[in-house]
């Protein structure tokens, strides 16, 4: 068997171009492997080469869609690559989910399978786990050893078209598909066994896991906006300056609440943007771009909205796990409703 | 977040840059945001046409608020 063909796919940052300030730049292709690509290349050996690293920034991704993504398939469709890896993209939303889009778009446009790989909470996990082949990470670079490796051998097996084993035992999600096995037991002394041993307390994994269902009830409209108290809500990190509340620039453990009363605008004066997920600088200077008093301010003025609530809140959306999201999201709740206010306008970057 | 406000009983309207992602988590009410970097502006404008373009996203966003919205939906923005 030949040396198998690989293309990699990084963001701006893994490829080694820099940090957010070129997360705007346009898909490139370089020969050879780079950044997470280099102990990927010493974990495949001799089986596989990474022939070329295609890369892309972030924000260019994220604002060029559809064009980004046809762009990079071109260009990992020139190395003509018997599997594609993109990422690991841990646990950065817009990264997961190029990385995700990449892989998709390559296996259904030109027929190769991919392999990715990034935190079980990236959002584009919820979105892609179904269709692709994603390797679990912690949060952490530190682990990227282990992950590549894991990443080199199933990509060598997709590569060489070998079929896959349990999602368990190879290490990547469950894709929820469903093969058939043949096992001694029927399935009626299966689920007696199966019970045995929860009643027992023992470890053990059901063949069918039912899904984690959980519908949102909608609130009703409102039903006279003219005589509504609004509030403004983020998670886009705008704070007071010198952020008081010490909110953290990523995965962010709490949320800050602050006073608007009498402001018309908020200013860069005595407002900042303390995101560290994304090139802030515009928010930074025009918060206004997140946090929108001014307009609510005018539209409060002439009457086209009963209030505008005195306080904001505001956190930072970036790598914070979903139950703590969930938290903020019924603590602030709280202090709304027991405040009079009936809608919220949330914005997130 | 969204979720638990809307299930609280606040209608929240959700201006976000990567609409895939509220959609996918079932909020309901949800507007794209210009970009990551200026969800609601634009900076290659003057800054009074800036404020119209916010002005006329806040006013989808206040529309959006009276409206029922029991899915999850990605609403337009006027032209």
């Amino acid at each position: 068997m030949g040396t198998l063909r690989i293309v990699h796919y990084l963001n701006q940052f893994f490829a080694g171009v820099g940090g957010e300030k070129h997360a705007n730049v346009a898909p490139e292709r370089r020969h050879g492997a780079a950044g997470p690509g280099v102990p990927m290349q010493k974990a495949l050996g001799e089986a596989a080469e990474i022939v070329a690293t295609v890369y892309c920034g972030d924000d260019y991704f994220n604002v060029n869609g559809e064009a980004a993504i046809a762009r990079i398939v071109e260009l990992i469709a020139a190395e003509a690559p018997a599997v594609v890896v993109t990422g690991p993209a841990f646990a950065s939303g817009r990264y997961g989910m190029a990385c995700a889009a990449v892989g998709q778009a390559v296996e259904e446009r030109l027929g190769i399978p991919a392999v990715t790989a990034m935190a079980t909470d990236n959002p584009a996990v919820e979105l892609y786990r179904r269709s692709l082949c994603i390797i679990p990470t912690g949060e952490s670079v530190a682990t990227t050893g282990e992950i590549v490796e894991r990443m080199a051998r199933i990509a060598l097996k997709r590569g060489r078209g070998e079929p896959l084993g349990r999602p368990d035992d190879e290490g990547y999600l469950s894709r929820g598909i469903r093969q058939n096995v043949i096992v001694p037991q029927p399935a009626a002394v299966r689920v007696v066994d199966l019970v045995l041993r929860k009643v027992r307390g023992e470890p053990y994994t059901t063949e069918i896991p039912l899904p984690d269902v959980d519908p949102l009830v909608p609130a009703p409209p409102l039903r006279d906006l003219k005589t509504a108290t609004i509030a403004l809500v983020t998670s886009g990190g705008v704070v007071p300056r010198g952020n008081p509340d010490r909110i953290e620039a990523r995965r962010a453990s709490r949320w800050s609440k602050f006073s608007i009363a009498g402001l018309d605008d908020l200013s860069s004066r005595d407002f900042e943007c303390i995101h560290g997920g994304f090139d802030n600088e515009l928010v930074a200077a025009d918060p206004d771009r997140v946090l929108p008093v001014d307009v609510m301010r005018e539209l409060e003025r002439e009457g086209s909205i009963g209030r505008l609530h005195e306080y904001c809140y505001a956190t930072v959306g970036a790598g914070g796990p979903i139950e703590r999201a969930r938290r903020f999201g019924r603590d602030i709740s709280a202090e709304l409703l027991a405040a009079g206010v009936q809608a919220v306008i949330m914005t997130a970057t | 977040m969204v979720r638990e406000m809307e299930g609280a009983g606040l209608p929240t309207v959700f201006f976000s840059s990567i609409p895939a992602i509220p959609l996918a988590f079932g909020a309901t009410r949800i507007l794209p945001g210009r970009a990551i970097r200026y969800v609601l502006g634009d900076p290659s404008l003057p800054l009074d046409r800036e404020r119209h373009v916010r002005r006329r996203m806040v006013e989808a966003a206040l529309q959006a608020l009276g409206q029922p919205c029991p899915r999850p939906t990605l609403l337009s923005l006027p032209a």
